[in-house]
C-alpha cells in the first residue's frame, strides 16, 4: 500500500472519530434538549460518513476493485438521522420539556 | 501509521461512548435517553467499521448495516410510544 493511501485512510479515520467525539460533547454538554438534539443528529452522522469513507479508501486499495456496499450504510444512515431527530423533536414538543431561556420559540404558547 | 491511528481512534471512540452513557444515566427527561441511545448506536457503527479495518476484513459491514437499520427501528418504536402512547395504532 502506497503510503499517501495510507496517509488519507488515517486523516479520515481521525476526522471521523474527532466529529463523533464532537457530537458526543454536545449531547453531554449543552443545557436543554432541543440543543442536545443538534450533536448526535449532525455531527455524529458525519462521523460516521468520516469513517466509511476511510473504510472505502483502505478496501478500494487493496486491488479487489471499489465494494459500494460500505456506502449503503451511510446512505442509510443520512437518510434514517433527520426521520428519528424528527420523531423526538415531535415528542419532546408534547411532553413540554424544560428550556433554557436563550431556547427561542415556544410553540406550545402561541 | 495506522497502527497508530486506529488504537487513537479507538480510544477517541470509546470517550465518545462514555460521554454518551454518562447522558443515558443522567438524562433528566425520556426524550433524552432516547437520544442517547440513538447516539450509542450509532457510534458503534463507526466502532464496528473501525474495528474492519484494524482486522482487514470486510465481514463487519453486515453487521453494521444490520445495526443501523433495527437501531433506526428501534429509535422510531420508542418515539412513537412517547408520542401516542401507542406503537401501531
Amino acid at each position: 500500500m502506497h503510503s499517501w493511501i495510507e496517509a488519507l485512510v488515517a486523516l479520515f479515520l481521525l476526522l471521523g472519530s474527532l466529529f463523533a467525539l464532537v457530537g458526543a460533547i454536545g449531547l453531554y454538554r449543552l443545557p436543554d434538549f432541543f440543543m442536545r438534539l443538534h450533536g448526535p443528529t449532525k455531527s455524529t452522522t458525519l462521523g460516521v460518513g468520516g469513517m466509511v469513507i476511510a473504510s472505502l479508501i483502505y478496501f478500494g486499495s487493496r486491488g479487489d476493485g471499489i465494494s459500494l456496499h460500505e456506502l449503503l450504510i451511510t446512505l442509510f444512515l443520512f437518510i434514517t438521522a433527520p426521520v428519528s431527530a424528527h420523531m423526538l423533536a415531535k415528542a419532546a414538543l408534547q411532553q413540554k420539556l424544560r428550556l433554557s431561556d436563550k431556547t427561542r420559540g415556544r410553540p406550545w404558547e402561541q | 501509521m495506522l497502527a497508530y491511528v486506529i488504537p487513537l481512534c479507538l480510544a477517541i471512540m470509546g470517550l465518545a461512548l462514555m460521554l454518551t452513557l454518562a447522558r443515558l444515566i443522567k438524562g433528566p427527561d425520556m426524550p433524552d435517553r432516547i437520544l442517547a441511545l440513538d447516539t450509542l448506536y450509532i457510534n458503534a457503527i463507526a466502532l464496528l467499521v473501525l474495528f474492519g479495518i484494524w482486522l482487514g476484513s470486510d465481514l463487519y459491514f453486515e453487521a453494521a448495516l444490520l445495526i443501523a437499520v433495527m437501531g433506526f427501528i428501534g429509535t422510531v418504536a420508542v418515539a412513537k410510544y412517547l408520542l401516542r402512547g401507542d406503537i401501531i395504532e
